[in-house]
C-alpha cells in the first residue's frame, strides 16, 4: 500500500478513470498484488493484532455457519436427486454416494463455500472498509501512527484463508448427509451402501485437493473485499459500487482460480 | 524550535494547482490560523503534515526532522507526535467513545488499562463529556463528536495538533467550547498547531483570548486590552495556493489587500 491521497490509502498515481483500459487493469493488478504483498509480509512484522484477528474469524467462520449449513445441505441432496435419474439408466445408482462425494468435496463444496462467503463476507468488508474511507476513518487511523494495512487488512485476509477451509469441510459434510437423506427416503438406497461409496471413493488426493482449493480462494475473496474497500471514492454511492465490484470480482476470480488449481493439481497427480 | 515547517512546496492534483511555493513556519507553543476559499489547500495542508499526502515539489519538516522523503513505516512515529481533529470527528464507529479516546494509548502498548483508563476518564472530563465514557459515537451531536476528537487527538500528548474546520456548523456556544481548549491547549500544554477555519467568530477569539491557570488550579480566560497583546496566533490566508496574507489579528483589521477585505466581510 503505497501513501496515498486525500484520504486514499493507495493511489499516489494517476486516477484509473484517465487511464485507458489495458493501463487501469495493469494498474490494479499491481495495486492488489501490492496490497496482497503487504497484507502477508505483516504477519511476519510487529505489531500482530491478534484480538482483531480472533474477530474476524468468529464473524466470518461462526457468522457464515448457518448459510453453509444450508447450502452444503440442500446442494448434496440436489446432487443426489439429480444424478440418480442418469445414474439409473445406466443401473448404476447404487453409486449415488460415490458422486455425491467426489462432486461436493472436489469441487462443488469448495466452490459453493467461496461464492458464499464472497457475498456474506467479502461484501461486508468492502462495505466496512469504504464507509471507513469516506468517513475519514482511515486517515484517522493513519493520523494517529497505526498502519491499516496491519491493522484491517492482515486480521481480515487471515481470518477468511483460515475460516473458508473449515466452512467447506461443514458444508462437504453436511452435503453428504443431505445426499444420504434424499438416498434413503426418496431413492430408496441402503444407508450402509450409500456410506460406503461415498468414503470409499475418497483418498488423500482428493481430500487434499478439497482443502487447497479453499485456502486459496479464502485468500481471494478476504483480500478482494479489503481492495475494493480501501480504493472506495464518492461517498456512499462509492460505498455501494465497491461492494458491488467486490462481490462480482471474487466471485469471477474465485471460478476462474478453481479451473487453474483443478488443471495443476490434475497435472500433478498424473 | 520550530514545530513545522514548509519549504516552497508545490501540490497538483491533476491538472488543478493547490500550493504553489507554499512557505510556512509553525513555532513552538505557536498557532496558526488558515483561512482560505473552497478549495484553497487547507486540508491538504495539514495532510501533507502528517505525510497522508505528499508534495509534488518542495520540503516539509516536523519537529526539524524532514518527512518528506519518509516511507509510510518511517511516517508511523513522526504521526505519534501529531494530534489531528477531523472536520466530522472521524471517530471509529464501531468503537465506543472510551475505546475511541484510549486508542492512541493502546496503540502504543505501554500503558495499563487502568492508566489508559484514568487517561480518558480526565481527558473527557477535559472536553466536558465525562458522562459519554461508555456511548457510541452515532449517539453524540456534531459538537460532542469534535470535543471527543479533541480528547483522542491529545491523549497521547502530541507536541503538535491539527485541526480541521472543528467548529464548523456548530452553534456558538459549543463553538465556543472548542475555541476554550485549543486556547487550553496552546497556552498551559504548549501545544503547536494550525487550525483551518472559515469561521471568523472561531478565528478571531483564537487570536484574541488566551488561558490561564489560577493558583487554585481554575482555568481562565482573559481577552487582549492595553496590558497584553498576544503573539502565539497568526492568521494566514491563502489564495490560488499561495499566501497572501500573514500575520496577527491587529494587522489583519488593517490589511488593504482587496481579496483580504473581501474574505473579512
Amino acid at each position: 500500500m503505497t501513501t496515498g491521497e486525500e484520504g486514499k490509502p493507495f493511489a499516489d498515481l494517476a486516477s484509473p478513470g484517465s487511464m485507458s483500459v489495458i493501463t487501469s487493469a495493469i494498474f490494479e493488478v499491481q495495486e492488489f498484488t501490492l496490497l496482497s504483498t503487504r497484507a502477508v509480509t505483516n504477519l511476519f512484522k510487529k505489531p500482530r493484532y491478534i484480538q482483531d484477528t480472533l474477530v474476524q474469524m468468529d464473524i466470518i467462520g461462526v457468522g457464515s455457519l448457518l448459510i453453509i449449513i444450508l447450502t452444503g445441505f440442500f446442494t448434496g441432496g440436489v446432487l443426489a436427486l439429480q444424478s440418480s435419474k442418469s445414474l439409473k439408466a445406466f443401473g448404476a445408482v447404487h453409486l449415488t454416494g460415490q458422486l455425491v462425494s467426489l462432486s461436493l468435496i472436489k469441487e462443488l463444496g469448495p466452490v459453493l463455500t467461496a461464492l458464499m462467503i464472497a457475498g456474506r463476507v467479502g461484501s461486508g468488508i468492502a462495505s466496512e472498509l469504504g464507509s471507513m474511507v469516506v468517513t475519514e476513518q482511515i486517515d484517522a487511523m493513519r493520523a494517529l501512527g497505526t498502519d491499516p494495512s496491519k491493522k484491517l487488512v492482515t486480521p481480515r485476509m487471515l481470518a477468511s484463508t483460515t475460516m473458508t477451509p473449515l466452512l467447506t469441510v461443514v458444508a462437504d459434510l453436511l452435503g453428504l448427509v443431505g445426499g444420504w437423506l434424499v438416498s434413503l427416503y426418496s431413492l430408496k438406497l441402503n444407508s450402509s451402501l450409500y456410506w460406503n461409496t461415498a468414503l470409499r471413493s475418497l483418498d488423500y488426493n482428493n481430500a487434499l485437493e478439497g482443502l487447497i482449493k479453499p485456502v486459496v480462494f479464502g485468500f481471494i475473496v478476504g483480500m478482494v473485499g479489503c481492495y475494493f474497500g480501501l480504493r472506495t471514492s464518492g461517498g456512499t454511492r462509492g460505498v455501494g459500487l465497491s461492494t458491488t465490484q467486490s462481490v462480482v470480482t471474487a466471485s469471477i476470480l474465485v471460478i476462474v482460480a478453481d479451473f487453474f488449481l483443478s488443471k495443476i493439481i490434475l497435472e500433478l497427480q498424473y | 524550535m520550530i514545530a513545522i515547517r514548509f519549504e516552497r512546496v508545490t501540490k497538483m492534483f491533476d491538472d488543478q494547482v493547490v500550493l504553489k511555493d507554499f512557505d510556512l513556519k509553525v513555532r513552538k507553543a505557536e498557532t496558526k490560523i488558515i483561512l482560505g476559499g473552497s478549495g484553497s489547500g487547507k486540508t491538504t495542508i495539514l495532510k501533507m503534515v502528517l505525510g497522508l499526502v505528499k508534495p509534488d515539489q518542495g520540503r516539509i519538516w516536523v519537529n526539524d526532522r524532514d518527512i518528506t522523503d519518509l516511507s509510510e513505516d518511517e511516517l508511523m512515529d513522526i504521526r505519534k507526535e501529531i494530534g489531528m481533529v477531523f472536520q466530522e470527528g472521524a471517530l471509529f464507529d464501531s468503537m465506543t467513545v472510551g475505546e475511541n479516546v484510549a486508542y492512541p494509548l493502546r496503540e502504543a502498548r505501554r500503558h495499563t488499562p487502568e492508566e489508559m483508563e484514568a487517561a480518558v476518564r480526565r481527558l473527557l472530563g477535559f472536553v466536558g463529556l465525562a458522562d459519554a465514557f461508555d456511548k457510541m459515537p452515532s449517539e453524540l451531536s456534531g459538537g460532542m463528536k469534535r470535543r471527543v476528537a479533541i480528547a483522542r487527538a491529545v491523549v497521547h500528548r502530541p507536541s503538535i495538533v491539527l485541526y480541521d474546520e472543528p467548529t464548523a456548523g456548530l452553534d456558538p456556544i459549543t463553538s465556543r467550547t472548542i475555541c476554550d481548549l485549543v486556547i487550553a491547549l496552546r497556552d498551559l500544554e504548549g501545544v503547536s498547531s494550525i487550525f483551518v477555519t472559515h469561521d471568523l467568530s472561531a478565528a478571531t477569539t483564537l487570536a484574541s483570548e488566551m488561558a490561564i491557570r489560577e493558583s487554585s488550579g481554575q482555568v481562565t480566560f482573559r481577552s487582549e486590552n492595553n496590558e497584553f497583546c498576544l503573539a502565539n496566533t497568526r492568521f494566514v490566508i491563502l489564495k490560488d495556493g499561495q499566501i497572501i496574507f500573514e500575520g496577527t489579528d491587529e494587522s489583519l483589521d488593517t490589511a488593504e489587500d482587496e481579496y483580504v477585505r473581501e474574505f473579512l466581510t
